[in-house]
């Protein structure tokens, strides 16, 4: 035997211990330490958000508001693609080579091994050709995706809009949202944002190396599906919201029209409106732009955010309250002398003519000016001129009770408030306790400093066809199945005025209809009580303004119509009004005895001027920077003239330093 | 006459246990391969259009190789050894010369017909045959400084000439050698203390100092316990304990005091103590994260999520037994690593039976270059050693590497039935 025999166990010994040293050091890495199943974990596990589709929006009768329409982006991957037939595929999708070449590099530039959009929205009809022969074409596929469409292209302002989140709305929801998801923006689909919206899924996918997918992880066990967002009800009817859009084209302002009995808005129309198409797919930009800058403003939701002063049809209002407080029994004759004496005012009446004698049902059939005026002055001067200020308080309270100078708390965001003065007001205008009944006066015919949204006319119409109660307004009433989506919408809000108070005014109302203002108005067939409004407007032509309910025994609408700049209540605001009371009502309009007809309204365009209505505005803008201009001198003055006198005492003190010094210097030296 | 009846046959006195260690471990590579660069557009393991279909065709032309190499006289290896030496020698020259540059390594001959052959993998084979052949020569001893030099200079001539492809990898093969030269009677401390030194520096760098002190403790204590009588040997472990801990202690110093910031770098991220994800460490990374994510049992053949996924590159070759920690977990790797472990301490077994000391050099040739490329390169993948590319035996996808061992391998088959006889 070789000598150096034993060294064979030497060099086992060696090639075992280091083999078991891996063995070892395997043993750990796979056994003990776990942190590489997790890191293997994360390197092929992405988690992807799948969005869902957002609730539609039906009308009262389930016809569809908003809905989710199908589009179909083709995606590609670059990597993946196979030679195929260019031109045919160009002249599937409906491009030119050019415009493919465009895309490809594009889709390149993005990510040569990741999926990116090639061509976005490919409309429903090219869907299924297309579907058909994407075999053809390894590497590109259809993702379908959804995006809001409008079907009737009507209510946009009730609807709203959604967009892209801001940075402030993904802080406010706590980091629910991320960059480019889509919210609500304004009206049903800000104010229902968390029941449309849905709940978002998440879908486990492996990717490779690249980032590319391979399938979903573990047969979907971990995915969380995607709930579809709550399908709303809402209270408008669209043939009667179809039928306002129409009638109000070519005109600035709103109508809003509410069930009595629950509150429910049946119409609310703003205009001008706009096409809700529009803010959805690749134009929305463009589109938004151009509306913000439209001078009509179709973004301004009019039913809840424009203020108007009532003008008459605030006299209703002005009776109930008087009746309420024993200031005036419905029989007692007023005599109209074609003006009201007030003070040193004098407010006219029809037009100067006078009206004789009228009792309350016959002013509010005529609308007379004097007659609320004497009323007005009754009330707040009952004890004694003294006493004015407390009596204004316990009136505007009255009045506040109908809804007016508060939020009705519509389920939309950004309501106004309207307007009905405060005595701090008029203690600034004026001075405290130089302000009295005559100062006051116009607010007795709906003027002066009174304001009120549409939405605030109509349901104070629901009030008075309710006798003397009235529902919350809203807009959604069933979130999917559930119908009742709060407790205060069933809940009857009372005003104050005792039922009994309320026919008198009714019946001025009916014959406002019947004979009085609105007579062209009247519906064959159908009792509509209404009152009309002629609001001065600082800004051009009054507006017209029309509120009323009908039928009269056991109403089922009530409206508000509100026609800027153009006149007579009863020329525009009635006329229109009633054609929507009838279509509610009897499902069709028939022909008129006075012979005036919705095609007719629907024409005609008051649109005010637009040179005169950017005059007008421009001239209150110029109006409140010469107000800031000037308080900013005066400001400026002030600091001036304050730095000035600090500069010049500063140098006189010096001056006169050195003597005072001097003569200090010189007396302490004595 | 029996007997020389049986002498004639092909398969006299073949160690069929090695065998079927080597067609075990070549089709372990094979399905490792298959999962590695699985294509799930050509599933088949033998569809020719993939590298799973020709690893397939190379194993059945190594064995081809393998069989005619039985069929040759034994007596032919020791004569034309020097011939092969120097065709070898003659294509690592050449390869210079006119090889394709791949990865950055001058290291392939191109062959046609999509074949390129690697001189390196060969030059293993044929320095182990002149190794064996000059040191059975008469009068021949390692102790003696003129051999040595002489034995060093066969290892030496393609070491030189493979690090200037540069193929690192490849040249470090031949330092395994010293176990050769070890068992024919070099001095015990050229290996001890080299071997010991290098090793400690590494695990030093991995471990605390008291859990690699309570282990080489263990591990003396064992092996003295193993062979309590030989009492030099007691004594030689004892040493080396002594030398081992200080010099544990000396690495951190010399690690922080003696080499330069890049150097330690390097070493950190090669060794995977720091991480440079994206750039150097990124392979290794992945890799442990492959092996480690395997557990006990692995995720099974085909789910290896790191291995499908295509996140460490090379899988195929350097880089494959990440497919068997992963998919198969550390069984899978017990059972691969264990069969490598068999086959080493079985060459080492025909070594020591040889009755010329030409086989046994040749069979310890074979023992020390498995060994090396096992440990080394399941070491780096498992970030216990730097990353230098050199394939696992048998199991890398490639036909030069798998060719090289097989007649690494065969040789030995072939001498080793051959062992009665006289060469």
């Amino acid at each position: 035997m070789n000598k150096f025999f034993e060294r064979r166990y030497v060099v086992t010994g060696i090639f075992i211990a280091i083999i078991f040293t891996l063995l070892a050091r395997l043993y750990y890495i796979q056994i003990v330490d776990d942190r590489y199943a997790l890191y293997a974990t994360k390197n092929v596990i992405r988690n992807f958000i799948v969005y869902p589709a957002r609730g539609p929006i039906l009308d009262r009768n389930g016809k569809v508001l908003v809905q989710n329409e199908p589009i179909y982006d083709i995606m590609v991957n670059p990597k993946e693609v196979k030679p195929f037939d260019t031109l045919e595929f160009c002249r599937m999708v409906g491009i030119d080579k050019a415009g493919f070449d465009k895309r490809w590099i594009k889709a390149v530039k993005y990510s040569p091994n990741k999926d990116s959009p090639f061509e976005k929205q490919v409309p429903a009809e090219l869907f299924a050709s297309l579907q058909e022969k994407m075999g053809d074409f390894v590497g590109f596929y259809i993702l379908p995706r959804t995006v809001r469409t409008y079907p009737d292209s009507v209510a946009a302002q009730f609807l709203g809009f959604i967009g892209e989140v801001y940075d402030r709305d993904i802080k406010l929801s706590g980091g629910y949202y991320r960059l480019g998801d889509y919210i609500g923006k304004t009206g049903v689909e800000k104010a229902y944002e968390n029941v449309l919206r849905g709940q978002r899924g998440v879908k486990s996918m492996m990717v490779d190396s690249r980032g590319a997918q391979k399938g979903s992880f573990a047969n979907g066990a971990f995915d969380t599906v995607a709930r579809t967002g709550e399908r709303l009800t809402s209270s408008l009817d669209i043939d009667l919201q179809k039928l306002g859009e129409k009638l109000m084209t070519n005109k600035l302002g709103s109508i809003v029209a509410i069930e009595p009995s629950t509150g429910e808005i049946l119409a609310y129309v703003s205009s001008p409106t706009y096409d809700p198409n529009l803010m959805v797919g690749r134009e929305r930009g463009n589109n938004a732009a151009k509306m913000y800058n439209d001078p009509y403003k179709p973004f301004f939701i009019r039913p809840i955010q424009a203020q108007y002063p009532p003008g008459s049809s605030f006299k209703p209002l002005s009776a109930l309250i008087a009746l309420q407080e024993n200031i005036i029994s419905p029989s007692e004759t007023y005599y109209c002398t074609g003006h009201y004496r007030a003070g040193n005012r004098l407010v006219p009446c029809n037009n100067g003519e006078a009206h004789g004698s009228v009792n309350m049902g016959k002013a509010v059939a005529e609308s007379c000016n004097g007659y609320f005026s004497m009323v007005f002055q009754r009330i707040l001067e009952r004890s004694g001129t003294k006493y004015t200020e407390a009596e204004f308080t316990k009136w505007r309270a009255n009045v506040m009770k109908f809804g007016l100078g508060t939020r009705l708390d519509l389920d939309m965001p950004a309501e106004s408030r309207g307007n009905v003065p405060t005595p701090l007001h008029y203690d600034n205008v004026y001075k405290k306790g130089a302000w009295r009944a005559s100062t006051i006066i116009s607010l007795a015919i709906g003027q002066g400093e009174l304001l009120a949204t549409p939405l605030q006319m109509a349901n104070l119409e629901c009030t008075i066809a309710n006798h003397g109660f009235f529902y919350k307004p809203h807009l959604i009433k069933a979130i999917g199945t559930e119908n009742v989506i709060k407790a205060e919408y069933t809940k009857r809000n009372y005003v104050g005025i005792d039922s009994q108070y309320f026919e008198p005014v009714i019946n001025g109302m009916q014959a406002v209809v019947e004979g009085g203002t609105a007579r062209r108005s009247k519906i064959p067939d159908i009792i509509m009580c209404g009152k009309t409004g002629t609001a001065q407007n600082p800004r051009g032509e009054a507006n017209s303004v029309f509120v009323a309910f009908a039928p009269r025994e056991n109403p089922k609408i009530a409206i508000a119509v509100v026609v800027e700049n153009s006149g007579e209540g009863a020329h525009w605001a009635a006329p229109i009004a009633s054609f929507m009371v009838e279509k509610y009502l009897k499902g069709k309009i028939t022909p008129r005895e006075s012979g005036i007809t919705v095609d007719y309204f629907a024409n005609a365009n008051r649109l005010p001027d637009l040179g005169l209505y950017e005059l007008d505005l421009k001239k209150e803008r110029r109006r409140d920077s010469i107000r800031t201009a000037r308080a900013d001198s005066i400001k400026k003055f002030k600091a001036d003239s304050i730095k000035k006198a600090a500069r010049n005492k500063l140098a006189n003190n010096n001056k006169r330093g050195v003597w005072v010094n001097f003569l200090a210097a010189g007396r302490t030296g004595k | 006459m029996n007997n020389n009846n049986n002498q004639r046959s092909f398969f006299f006195n073949v160690d069929w246990v090695t065998v079927f260690l080597y067609l075990v471990l070549c089709t372990i590579g094979w399905f490792n391969i298959h999962a590695a660069v699985f294509d799930e557009r050509h599933p088949s393991i033998i569809d020719g259009a993939t590298n799973y279909g020709k690893q397939f065709i190379y194993i059945i032309v190594a064995v081809v190789v393998g069989m005619i190499i039985l069929l040759l006289e034994s007596r032919f290896f020791s004569a034309l050894s020097p011939a092969f030496y120097a065709i070898t020698v003659l294509l690592l020259i050449l390869v210079l010369i006119i090889g394709r540059n791949v990865g950055g390594n001058q290291a392939w001959i191109n062959m046609g017909g999509g074949f390129r052959l690697q001189p390196s993998e060969f030059a293993k084979f044929s320095t182990c045959l002149l190794l064996a052949r000059y040191l059975s020569g008469p009068n021949i001893r390692v102790t003696e400084p003129k051999s040595f030099m002489a034995a060093a200079a066969i290892i030496g001539v393609p070491m030189v000439l493979i690090m200037l492809q540069p193929d690192t990898g490849s040249t470090l093969v031949f330092c395994s050698l010293i176990f050769v030269l070890y068992r024919e009677g070099l001095s015990p401390y050229f290996l001890a203390v080299s071997g010991l030194l290098i090793t400690l520096f590494v695990v030093a760098l991995l471990f605390n100092p008291i859990s690699i002190i309570i282990g080489l403790v263990a591990f003396t204590a064992l092996v003295i316990f193993l062979f309590r009588r030989n009492r030099k040997l007691i004594t030689t472990m004892l040493i080396g304990l002594a030398i081992s801990i200080s010099f544990i202690f000396c690495v951190k110093f010399i690690y922080s005091h003696v080499l330069k910031p890049h150097q330690t770098e390097r070493i950190n991220i090669l060794l995977g103590i720091t991480t440079d994800l994206r750039g150097k460490g990124y392979n290794v990374n992945q890799s442990k994260i492959a092996i480690g994510s395997g557990k006990l049992w692995g995720k099974g053949y085909l789910h290896g999520t790191q291995t499908k996924y295509a996140f460490v590159p090379e899988q195929s070759t350097d880089f494959i037994f990440c497919t068997v920690g992963e998919e198969w977990g550390f069984a899978g790797s017990v059972v691969v690593i264990g069969l490598f472990l068999f086959l080493i301490l079985r060459v080492i077994f025909i070594a020591e039976r040889q009755r010329s000391p030409f086989s046994r050099i040749y069979a310890y040739g074979v023992a020390s270059v498995l060994f090396f490329h096992v440990v080394i390169n399941i070491g780096m993948t498992i970030g216990v050693v730097p990353v230098i590319g050199i394939p696992l035996p048998f199991i890398s996808y490639g036909g030069s590497s798998l060719l090289s061992f097989t007649i690494l391998l065969f040789v030995l088959i072939k001498l080793d039935s051959n062992r009665m006889g006289i060469i």
